[in-house]
Order: C-alpha cells, then sequence, then structure tokens
C-alpha cells in the first residue's frame, strides 16, 4: 500500500531524514520506533507534504511525494499529529464533520458510529473541543480523521501524556481500526504498546531505519534496544 | 443638545460600520494568513472608482454589485499569483509586497483618471431626506450605506459561524496544517478569503465613494484609520474589530458634534486663563479640532495599557 524509498527531507538547510525506506501492507499495523530526535515525526510531516523532501513515496503505486498536503489526503492517507491540533473553537461534532473530505460519497466510518465508540464524545457533541480532556481529544482528533475514510493512517504520538487506561483505549483503537482494513502507521514512545498491537516495527537512528523486524525479533534483540531504543 | 447627540450617533454608526467592512477583512486575512495586508484600503479606493466607471456607463445600481465582484476577483489574482509567490520568502517580504501594491494601486488610479476629486454620486432616486428630526434631516444615502453595511455584517457572522466553509475558515484560522490534512485545499481558501475580504473593501469603496468622495487619496485617508481599528480591537479578532470600527466612528463623531473646547473642560474644574496666556493656543482647542487625532490617541493608550488590543489573543 505504501512504499517509501530513500526519503530525504530537510528543515530549511538540516538534512533531517537521510534515506528512510519502509512499506506498510493493506490493513497492517506498522510502528515506527525510536529516541526523541530520530526522526520519527518528521518521516510522518514529510509523508504528508509538509516539508521539502526528495526521494519516493508511493502510495497504491502512485507517487504522493511533492503533492500538497490535501491532495495527499485525498488520495485516502490520513493523519493524526502529534500534540492532537483539534480545532478548540469549534464544537466536537464541527470537529467531526470537518473530517469529512470535500466530495466525499460514502465513508466506512459514521458520527454515529464515532459516538458508538465514544460515548464520551457524543454526550459532548455541542461542546468545545478545547474543553475536553487529554484523553477524549486523542479520540477526537482520530475519529476526525476516520470520518474522511482514510486506507492508510499515519499516527503520530497518540498515547502521549495519557493516563494509563486511556493509554490502553487508544490501543484497542487502533487494532479496532484495522479490523476493519485501515492500514497504520504508528509512531509510539511507549515500546510495549508498539510491540503488542503492530505486525512490523521499524526502528529509527540519525533519521535512517536502523532496524526492521517482527516485534519478536525484536524482543529477542537486546543490542538494537540498548543501542537505539533505550534512554 | 438631544438632536445634536442623536445624529451624532447615527453619523458615527454609519462611519463605524464603514470602517467594520474595511477591518473585518484586514482582520480575516492577518488571522489566517498571517499577512498585514497594507494595500486593503487601496482595494476600497479601487471599489469607488470601478463603481464611478461602470456608473456612467450602464447606472448606479449595477456598479454597486459589479464594482465589488470586480474588486474582488482582483483581489484573488493578487493573492494567488502574488502573495502565494512572495509567501515563500517570508513575511517581511509579504508586507514590503501589500506595500508596493498599495502604491502601484494609488498611481495606476491616477494614471487613468487624474488626480481630481471625481463627481461620484450616489443615486438621484436616493436624493431625498429619510427623515427629519429636530428640523434636521437625515440623508437616504446614509440609511442604505447603514442596511448595506449591517446585512454585510449579518451576512458575514452567518457564513463564519453556520456554514461549511465558514467552519473550515475557522479551522483554518487556528491550524492551517491540521485542515489541509483533512483534505481541504488550504491555499484556495486563502484565495477566496483574500478575495471576499477584498470585494467588501471594494463594497465599502462603492457605497461611501459619493459621501467621502472619490479621489486618490481616499485610501490613505481611511487606511490608516483601520489599520487603528485592527490594532485597538485585537489583530485578528473579529468581535474587536466590530467594537472598535463603532467606537472610533462614534468617537470621533460624538467629538466633531459636542463643540466642547479645553476652556470648557478647565471651567468645569474652576480653572481659567486670561486671554493672553502664553498658551492660549492651547486653550482654545475644541473636541472637533482634536477629533482626527483621537483614534491615534487611542491607539497610543491601548499599546500601552493593553498590547495585545480589547479582544486579541496574541502577544505579537
Amino acid at each position: 500500500m505504501l512504499e517509501v524509498m530513500d526519503l530525504q527531507a530537510w528543515y530549511g538547510k538540516s538534512h533531517v531524514l537521510r534515506g528512510v525506506t519502509l512499506r506498510v501492507g493493506e490493513g497492517e499495523i506498522v510502528s515506527l520506533l525510536g529516541r526523541n530526535g530520530a526522526g520519527r515525526s518528521t518521516t510522518m510531516k514529510a509523508l504528508m507534504g509538509e516539508l521539502q523532501v526528495s526521494g519516493s513515496a508511493l502510495f497504491r503505486g502512485q507517487q504522493i511525494l511533492g503533492l500538497p498536503s490535501h491532495e495527499i489526503a485525498m488520495r485516502g492517507i490520513g493523519c493524526v499529529p502529534e500534540h492532537r491540533e483539534i480545532f478548540p473553537g469549534l464544537t466536537v461534532r464541527q470537529n467531526l464533520l470537518l473530517g469529512i473530505k470535500p466530495g466525499q460519497k460514502a465513508s466506512r466510518w459514521s458520527l454515529e458510529d464515532m459516538f458508538r465508540l465514544f460515548p464520551a464524545l457524543g454526550e459532548r457533541a455541542d461542546v468545545p473541543g478545547g474543553v475536553l480532556s487529554g484523553g477524549e481529544q486523542q479520540m477526537l482528533c482520530i475519529c476526525r480523521a476516520l470520518m474522511g475514510d482514510p486506507a492508510l493512517l499515519l499516527v503520530d504520538e497518540p498515547t502521549e501524556g495519557l493516563a494509563p487506561q486511556v493509554v490502553e483505549r487508544v490501543a484497542q483503537l487502533l487494532v479496532e481500526i484495522a479490523s476493519k482494513g485501515v492500514a497504520i502507521l504508528l509512531v509510539e514512545q511507549k515500546l510495549g504498546i508498539a510491540l503488542r498491537i503492530s505486525r512490523r516495527v521499524y526502528v529509527m537512528g540519525r533519521g535512517q531505519i536502523v532496524h526492521e523486524g517482527t516485534p519478536a525479533a525484536l524482543l529477542e534483540s537486546d543490542a538494537v534496544r540498548r543501542e537505539w531504543l533505550q534512554v | 443638545m438631544a438632536d445634536a447627540l442623536i445624529f451624532a450617533t447615527l453619523n458615527g454608526l454609519v462611519t463605524g460600520m464603514l470602517l467594520f467592512m474595511l477591518a473585518s477583512g484586514v482582520t480575516l486575512i492577518f488571522s489566517m494568513m498571517g499577512v498585514l495586508n497594507f494595500a486593503h484600503a487601496s482595494f476600497y479606493m479601487l471599489g469607488a472608482y470601478f463603481a464611478f466607471a461602470i456608473s456612467q456607463q450602464i447606472g448606479f445600481w449595477p456598479a454597486l454589485l459589479l464594482a465589488p465582484m470586480l474588486v474582488g476577483v482582483l483581489g484573488a489574482l493578487v493573492e494567488r499569483y502574488g502573495l502565494r509567490q512572495v509567501h515563500k520568502s517570508g513575511q517581511v517580504a509579504e508586507l514590503v509586497f501589500t506595500f508596493g501594491l498599495a502604491f502601484l494601486i494609488e498611481e495606476a488610479v491616477q494614471l487613468f483618471w487624474g488626480r481630481a476629486t471625481q463627481d461620484f454620486r450616489s443615486p438621484a432616486a436616493l436624493d431625498f431626506a429619510l427623515f427629519t428630526l429636530f428640523g434636521q434631516d437625515f440623508p437616504a444615502w446614509k440609511g442604505v450605506m447603514l442596511c448595506i453595511s449591517v446585512s454585510i455584517f449579518i451576512g458575514l457572522y452567518f457564513v463564519l459561524t453556520r456554514t461549511r466553509t465558514g467552519i473550515i475558515i475557522q479551522a483554518a484560522i487556528t491550524h492551517p496544517q491540521a485542515v489541509a490534512n483533512l483534505g481541504h485545499n488550504v491555499p484556495r481558501l486563502f484565495m477566496v478569503v483574500f478575495g471576499a475580504g477584498s470585494a467588501l473593501a471594494g463594497l465599502a469603496g462603492v457605497i461611501a465613494g459619493p459621501v467621502l468622495t472619490t479621489f486618490p487619496g481616499m485610501a490613505s485617508v481611511l487606511g490608516s484609520i483601520v489599520f487603528v481599528i485592527v490594532v485597538i480591537g485585537g489583530l485578528g479578532s473579529l468581535t474587536g474589530a466590530l467594537v472598535a470600527s463603532l467606537l472610533i466612528g462614534l468617537l470621533q463623531s460624538w467629538a466633531i458634534a459636542s463643540g466642547l473646547g479645553m476652556a470648557d473642560l478647565l471651567a468645569l474644574l474652576g480653572v481659567s486663563f486670561p486671554p493672553d496666556h502664553a498658551l492660549r493656543d492651547l486653550w482654545r482647542l475644541t473636541l472637533p479640532q482634536v477629533a482626527p487625532l483621537l483614534p491615534y490617541l487611542l491607539l497610543v493608550l491601548i499599546l500601552i495599557f493593553r498590547p495585545s488590543g480589547l479582544f486579541g489573543k496574541r502577544e505579537s
């Protein structure tokens, strides 16, 4: 579904991504791990057309690098950005409805589905998004992306700053989303969750992929974890 | 006294709502795109001149519709082929670009229409008093101006809060990248907002041209006050723009109508000065004389005591 080859990215003159190559298949959850500053969030931003990039990223066989962000979204890639970025002045309902793409005909996900998945969002449908708790805002952000019916969801640090039981709920939700055929590329700091729900993992360091394999293989590889993951 | 106050209030409302039509565009464009558009008042002037030219050919009423549309299209083109390219070079370049554009438009207007004031009049059919109070006439055209500007305010409020496009605009004000990531074409939205803001300025020009005179300096006369309003209201705040526009409009109008002088105010405090006092010119100042200074005085006070403006959320 997504084939990234030799992806390079720059922040101004800083060369941040130095040749990232990765692959995400239909309906699978793939995690991108690494320490802070390894280039994981930059990879997400580069794929969403937010940075100056080179290399190749084929989504369903078509090149997406160089396209503006809205066209990348229109091709079927959804994005749950770091720090949530809900629209605080708009109501929960308005936030969700903005997730529907221009001209979108049908979706696997409706407003009712979202309210069924998260009764808290339904109960607070008409309050401004800014007054929700951190966990509720994260759910809102994921649901908003789902309203656009993406085939691939890029999820950046969804559990950051959340209480343990909320973290568990987010993990369940991601599995539930993938079970409906949506592929997920997940950037996650909490190794336990990433290893539990992912089919494959990539480890990043210094702007490159330094390890690729199954969660089980990573668990066995002390050397990789010590060099690239442990703080 | 009551008649003067009533008429001053009505005139203040007319001016205030007119100023809001300009200030709303400046503040909306600033909050969405981070561009302080110094050429905004030039679009207001273009509205008046376009309407003047069109009204000579096919009459005033078609001009009332066509001139703002033309200005809107011009504004959208300026955004698409000018600002969007300059944007890559940063905010200073954008600021200089809009400055240059203001000069360019002023020169172009003088090239086509000359330096003289144009004989742009409101329709003859509206050349009557809407009502007479205490022996004073309130012109029908001012009533029309007030109706148009209030309708624009209601329409703008409706579009921004009740329509999908308005909600996308509200979201793009705070998180443009998140909006783009949901599949919405944010650059096109910027172009539409810039065009709509320009069209509103153009419409303000059409309705103000016959009253405030149509001449090449009309942009700079109103332009500086519009920026004062946007700063007083708070950069990026529509509510602030409305309150500050009405405040400035009413304040100026009341000051002009009051006829009070410094000597009157001092007399209230029991202070008087001999007519040959060295500072007699200062004591003889009247409020109508200082009325044009009031917006700038208010600007200085706001910048000292509340730099983010009355309703502004930005610190810088």
